[in-house]
């Protein structure tokens, strides 16, 4: 049967199984809004802003493991979606954006809005395509969706001129597809896994550090697996908590910029380095040459080879899957009557019990002002550890970070590589339509918060009763700690003046909205916002100015080289 | 240290600018790039002169073979290769210049594909280091324009790149 291009998409979206599309109709979408109005197997929501719209694609896909989709139209369109595509490829999450373009006969003409998406697009998407022809846009859609999923995830772009989705064309959608260009490696080379798992058994100072790619690939049961068996420590990266459970006493807390002290410690001193999954990326190790040790053995397990050696040199790269790969090394150990000596991983967990005693994370719990830490401590207690928490970028982000224990993967979700602000309010409308029910809470601050305020009218639309947890502190305030120890103090321009009543703002938008002021207050009000199931609740709590993130490791230093709180 | 990469890519729209955006997004060099579909029209091949360390060129490898549209990558100085150029050069051939041209372009094997009542154009093909040493060769001031393809390279013996 011949179809035309706009509901040749919307069969295809409804072949892999969409429930939602995130996106904002324009010029070069409305034949495909047009049948998407007349079909009800897949639901789509309005946000208010197209990078609203691919940030909540990302929270539903990240919470969920399904590829979130996202529909824009061309030119303002697609460039106001630019920051939710680099956010979503900087972290690997798998997502299809669907852009309108001017048809075929204008592109080039400078047509009202026209740019050149696949160019502009191309630095920040896993693959991008132009459909100029109706008969490939099946076929270009299955390769999307193929490309988004499988190897290392990531956004991957659909550009449709109008004139195509007008055009008709015999609807075949491919069940499978493969492409000779791109055969991602997934199992690991066994060889490769047969050292690893020796080096293992007989490291005298093992770590295990773990980052998103665990997440994404859904090894967390496999690493906590193999963390027990052997008994070791284990660290996980910003994008990495949950990965292994925040509560368990081999876990030592995430590592890098803010990381813990011991984390730290440990990952400088280990003797045998497990990455699973992570990328020793600036905010983790910090200066490669400060992190570099001749007497220490690394092992690296990712699915992207250009992860490995990129910028810590690695003794045993394994390439493929995390989670086949710690499937292959569990059944090597459970085989293997060795186990790692017992009195060396004493002194080891010894020397690390040391290290925690300096309580890095301990912060003045007396103070008559509100602690951000405090709030986030009370939102763990309260939410019993299980709700989803988005966040956006900032000192609220590693606060989030640090106090919260995400025991399960998937829970903790926040711009990690990027660093977007605004991230987080859209982020979590994806999350909670990829699981209603559930408590999810928006941990944010009163600057990034008005990146993305127009969403509290997407939330009010959808009735999504996400719960805004804003840490005021009437600055942007890892900017101006970073003046603080940087630059003499001259907060320069981090200042949020003219801060809107966040509670009248709140309640404009048809919520609800509580400013709370005193320490005391701040569980009864975290209690009492929560028990509002239906209602998005916007929790203003005004926290202490001069709160800093500690402890913390300055740009371009070594992973020793740590600011504690007791040391300013 | 400098290194040609041999790559096969599916000749469609936007392939060469991945690659090419690839190179300048992270600061790698290209010496020179040449480009030109194959006997199968569906790939096109592609020969990349750059320089680096080897954990540069592991990167750039790696970076490539990433690229969704590229279908093989190869260091071709990893092995025994052939590496040649094509260069034509417009030179001034007037008076006592004329014979001295004509001598030049036989010594270093070249062709004059046109010619004028003051000017040879000349064809020659080598290595870089050859069209190099040609053009200093001539008296400054001869040279009245050059244009080079860049190298095109390809493995000796058995050595054969192909899907």
């Amino acid at each position: 049967m011949q179809l035309t291009g706009a509901e040749i998409v919307i069969r295809c979206l409804q072949e892999e199984g969409v429930e939602y599309v995130f996106g904002y109709p324009g010029g070069a979408v409305l034949n495909i809004y047009d049948e998407l109005f007349k079909q009800d197997k897949f639901k789509h929501v309005l946000v208010r802003h197209e990078q609203g719209a691919v940030h909540a694609a990302d929270g539903y896909s990240r919470s969920s493991h399904k590829i979130g989709v996202a529909l824009v139209t061309s030119g303002p369109g697609v460039t106001n979606a630019v920051t939710g595509i680099a956010t979503a490829y900087m972290d690997s999450v798998p997502m299809v954006i669907i852009t309108g373009q001017v048809p075929t006969h204008a592109i080039g003409q400078d047509a009202f809005q026209e740019c050149d998406t696949v160019g502009i697009t191309r630095p920040c998407v896993k693959h991008n395509f132009l459909v100029k022809d109706v008969n490939l846009l099946a076929v270009t859609i299955k390769k999307a969706f193929y490309l988004a999923a499988t190897g290392r995830p990531g956004p991957v772009l659909v550009d449709i001129p109008k004139d195509v989705t007008q055009a008709k064309a015999e609807f075949n959608y491919p069940k499978t597809i493969t492409l000779r260009s791109y055969n991602p490696v997934t199992r690991g080379h066994a060889g490769q896994i047969k050292k690893a798992v020796q080096l293992l058994l007989d490291a005298k100072r093992p770590m295990i550090y773990s980052g998103g790619g665990v997440i994404l690939n859904n090894a967390s049961s496999q690493l906590t697996r193999l963390v027990r068996l052997l008994g070791f420590p284990c660290t996980n990266t910003l994008m990495g908590l949950g990965g292994f459970p925040g509560t368990d006493p081999q876990f030592t807390g995430m590592l890098g910029m803010h990381g813990t002290y011991e984390s730290n410690m440990a990952m400088q001193h280990c003797d045998v380095l497990l990455a699973v999954g992570a990328r020793f990326d600036d905010r983790v190790i910090g200066n490669p040459a400060s992190y570099f040790r001749s007497d220490r053995r690394i092992i690296h397990i990712d699915i992207d080879p250009s992860s490995i050696s990129k910028r810590v040199k690695v003794d045993v790269p394994i390439v493929g899957y995390v989670g086949e790969v710690l499937d292959e090394m569990l059944k090597l150990i459970e085989s293997s009557n060795q186990r790692p000596d017992p009195s060396t991983l004493k002194a080891w967990w010894a020397e690390i019990k040391e290290w925690q005693r300096k309580d890095c994370l301990r912060y003045d719990r007396k103070s008559e002002l509100i602690k951000p830490q405090l709030v986030i401590e009370k939102l763990y207690e309260v939410t019993r550890g299980d709700a989803f928490i988005t966040s956006d970028v900032g000192q609220h982000q590693m606060w989030a970070a640090q106090y919260y224990k995400f025991d399960k993967p998937r829970r903790w979700i926040n711009s990690g590589g990027l660093g977007t602000m605004g991230f987080g309010l859209p982020a979590a409308m994806g999350v909670q339509l990829a699981n209603p029910g559930a408590t999810i809470a928006c941990v944010t601050g009163e600057a990034s918060i008005q990146m993305s305020i127009q969403e509290l009218s997407t939330c009010k639309q959808y009735h999504l009763p996400v719960k805004i947890v804003n840490l005021n502190n009437r600055y942007m305030g890892m900017v101006r700690q970073w003046q603080e120890f940087f630059y003499g103090n001259r907060y320069a321009e981090s200042y949020m003046d003219a801060l809107p009543d966040f509670v009248k703002l709140a309640e404009a938008y048809g919520h609800v909205g509580v400013k709370i002021e005193k320490p005391g207050e701040v569980e009864g009000a975290l209690e009492e916002a929560f028990k509002q199931k239906n209602r998005l609740v916007f929790l203003d709590f005004i926290t202490d100015q001069a709160e800093n993130v500690f402890p913390m490791i300055a740009s371009g230093k070594g992973l020793t080289e740590m600011i504690l709180a007791e040391e300013l | 240290m400098r290194h040609i990469l041999s790559i096969l890519v599916e000749n469609e729209a936007g392939a060469l600018s991945r690659i090419s955006g690839l190179f300048s997004a992270r600061g790698y060099n290209i010496e020179s790039l040449t480009v030109a579909p194959t006997e199968d029209a569906t790939l096109s091949r592609m020969t990349v002169v750059t320089a680096g360390s080897d954990d540069v060129i592991e990167q750039i490898t790696k970076q490539l073979n990433k690229l969704v549209e590229i279908v093989k990558v190869v260091d071709l100085t990893e092995g025994n290769h052939i590496e040649r150029e094509l260069m034509l050069v417009k030179v001034r051939a007037a008076g006592k210049d004329r014979d001295e041209m004509k001598r030049l372009a036989d010594i270093f094997r070249g062709r004059i594909l046109d010619v004028t009542d003051k000017s040879y154009t000349i064809e020659l093909t080598g290595t870089g280091e050859k069209l190099d040493a040609f053009l200093q060769a001539m008296e400054p001031g001869v040279i009245l324009e050059t244009v080079r393809t860049g190298a095109s390279g390809i493995g000796r013996g058995e050595r054969i790149l192909r899907v």
